[in-house]
């Protein structure tokens, strides 16, 4: 076996022997075919959730006795389920159902995290304590389950499943803001406004903030694939949007009875959820290495 | 013993102290949130008179005041007693406890083999020796990480079950039919868990004491796994609370995949039921899990990484 050697020895402290004429954004790595594979994939996507019609133009709920449980082919590309409806009509409509209890309960955790991160990182520390722990709390309840429990005071459905999820990935943003805004608030741009007598809320909102946010957007990213995977289990389980509805989570649970005849009605769905995530997580990845360049 | 590492450990403990009275003070607040008066979720279809009412009041104690009755629950949540079942009248701790031992073999199961594959993984694909290999691998870590567990499920029952009859469909005799459930449930946190170990065997290969090693003449493989791989495993340990949550949610979802009995198909009835004391104790429990996990995980740091004890 050969001994290789890492690069130890070559390492210039931070500040010697760099090249001055190296750009200070360093080499934006051109897109590779999976980041663009990921892009096309979530565009796609989007089109099916603003105008589902312009990919299947056909009705998602058009049951056809005459065509059941057809296998992938010519006339149905990913075949048909039990009731002969077209899964890939189905796919591309229930896009929007499973997408916006993503999109929605994201917005709604990263709206919740930026508040309170930013008011336990700007206040005494006793409430800073209090919240701290509460987001604790809330982060030892396993994500799934915290979901049942709201599900089981607000019944299932599309809202309960939005803030159920919501709530449940609030935490994690909570936490990166306040830890930023600690950093922000010690800083010495913030402390030259307190010197120039800035009044507090223009304090926060001018100074704080902005550069509190910074890394949100890409968590937001990387967190809509965990919320679109939580959102199709939970609708799997049927706490969600209900049968008849081409909601990916609910199609998949629908399918599973006929799993052993006609694999395509629920893997079909599966790897449309699969599929976003790994897009997404792609997207969000790329934009995290963009954006920890810049900083550097 | 000095005293800082003492501190230390007393302090991480009063924080998950701290953490567990939050929890449980949430779940109870949960309980009050709950739609419906708790005297008619108790009476449920039963026969409904005045006069069940005012025992049912007199018995549950609901004629005392809000903070009487939270110091009650959280003295006897400390004490063990979860309540009772709306639905079954059954104290809840019969009720979890007859359905714990499969969901707690199926957990530990699969988190055993979870790490047992990430361990694998990370050591087969570390260094900087095979790019095609390490490409390959983070192609499949992302794909798990990503793939609902559900859908890993049903692929392995329409693949091995239905198409070659390997494993059966559903059920819970003996130890063939732990193996899918146990696989689906691993691979996701074999995904997580090999990525970050990955990566700690990468950072700790560009460490002083690796070329150390090496210039020693110690082997590669050793270099791998006695210099580099212990201290990746310390990163990956503070995922242990992680692991813990991703198996007990996970559980539920597999649990009805597979069919097999278990904590996750008594969740859910309770859920769909709104039976509260029921959902109330399996969430309040799991969250007690992972602050024990947690903890314990951290105190373990502590203890192997004196570094640590200072701050």
């Amino acid at each position: 076996m050969t001994v290789t050697l890492g690069t130890p020895l070559t390492d210039a402290p931070a500040g010697i022997l760099v090249d001055p004429t190296e750009p200070a954004v360093r080499r934006r790595a051109r897109p590779g075919p999976g980041l663009l594979a990921a892009g096309a994939y979530l565009v796609l996507l989007v089109v099916a959730m603003a105008w589902p019609a312009a990919l299947a133009p056909g009705d998602p709920l058009a049951a056809d006795p005459l065509a059941v449980l057809r296998p992938p082919g010519a006339g149905h590309w990913f075949g048909t389920d039990h009731l002969g409806r077209d899964v890939l009509t189905r796919v591309v409509h229930g896009a929007g159902h499973s997408l916006t209890i993503g999109v929605a309960a994201t917005a709604i955790a990263v709206t919740g995290g930026v508040l309170l991160g930013l008011l336990a990182g700007l206040t005494h520390r006793v409430a800073d304590e209090a919240l701290s722990r509460t987001f604790d709390a809330l982060s030892a309840f396993p994500m799934l389950l915290l979901a049942l429990l709201f599900i089981a005071i607000a019944g299932p459905g599309t809202a309960s499943l939005i803030v159920a999820i919501g709530i449940a990935t609030l935490p994690h943003h909570a936490r990166v803001v306040r830890g930023q805004t600690l950093v922000v608030r010690r800083s010495g741009f913030v402390e030259q406004a307190v010197t120039f007598g800035q009044s507090r809320p223009r304090l926060v909102l001018r100074h704080v903030l902005p550069n509190v946010v910074g890394p949100v957007p890409v968590l937001a990213v990387i967190g809509l694939g965990e919320a679109i995977l939580a959102a199709a289990g939970l609708s799997f389980l049927g706490m969600g949007p209900q049968p008849p509805s081409p909601e990916w989570g609910a199609m998949l649970s629908e399918g599973r009875n006929y799993l052993q005849v006609a694999w395509w009605i629920s893997i079909v769905p599966g790897l449309a959820v699969t599929a976003t995530v790994v897009s997404l997580t792609v997207v969000g990845r790329h934009w995290q290495a963009r954006f920890d360049g810049r900083r550097r | 013993m000095s005293s800082p590492p003492v501190r230390a450990v007393a302090r991480r403990l009063g924080t998950g102290l701290v953490v567990l009275w939050v929890a449980a003070t949430a779940a109870y607040l949960a309980l009050l949130a709950a739609p419906g008066d708790t005297v008619d979720n108790i009476v449920g279809d039963g026969a409904d008179t005045p006069q069940i009412r005012a025992e049912i009041i007199a018995d549950w104690g609901l004629d005392r005041p809000a903070v009487v009755q939270y110091l009650d629950y959280l003295g006897r949540l400390g004490g063990g007693d979860l309540g009772r079942s709306y639905l079954l009248q059954r104290p809840v701790t019969e009720v979890i406890g007859e359905q714990l031992a499969p969901t707690l073999t199926l957990a530990v199961a699969a988190a055993g083999l979870g790490v047992l594959l990430a361990l694998l993984i990370a050591v087969a694909t570390a260094g900087y020796r095979r790019p095609w290999l390490r490409r390959l691998s983070s192609g499949t870590e992302l794909l798990l990480v990503s793939t609902p567990s559900f859908l890993i499920g049903l692929l392995l029952l329409s693949v091995l079950s239905f198409r070659f009859g390997f494993f059966p469909v559903s059920g819970d005799q003996g130890v063939v039919a732990l193996v899918l459930p146990a696989v689906t449930l691993a691979l996701p946190i074999a995904g997580l868990l090999a990525q970050v170990l990955r990566d700690g065997i990468d950072k700790a290969l560009d460490e002083p004491f690796v070329l150390t090693a090496r210039s020693r003449g110690v082997r590669e493989r050793s270099v791998l796994v006695r210099h580099a791989l212990r201290h990746a495993v310390l990163p990956a340990v503070s995922l242990a609370g992680w692991v813990f949550g991703i198996v007990i949610g996970g559980t539920v979802i597999v649990e009805q995949v597979f069919g097999r009995p278990g904590l996750g198909q008594v969740t859910l009835s309770a859920v769909t039921t709104r039976d509260m004391p029921v959902v109330l104790a399996v969430v309040t429990l799991s969250a007690a899990g992972y602050v024990v996990v947690n903890t314990t995980a951290d105190l373990a740091y502590l203890l192997v990484d004196p570094r640590l004890r200072r701050s």
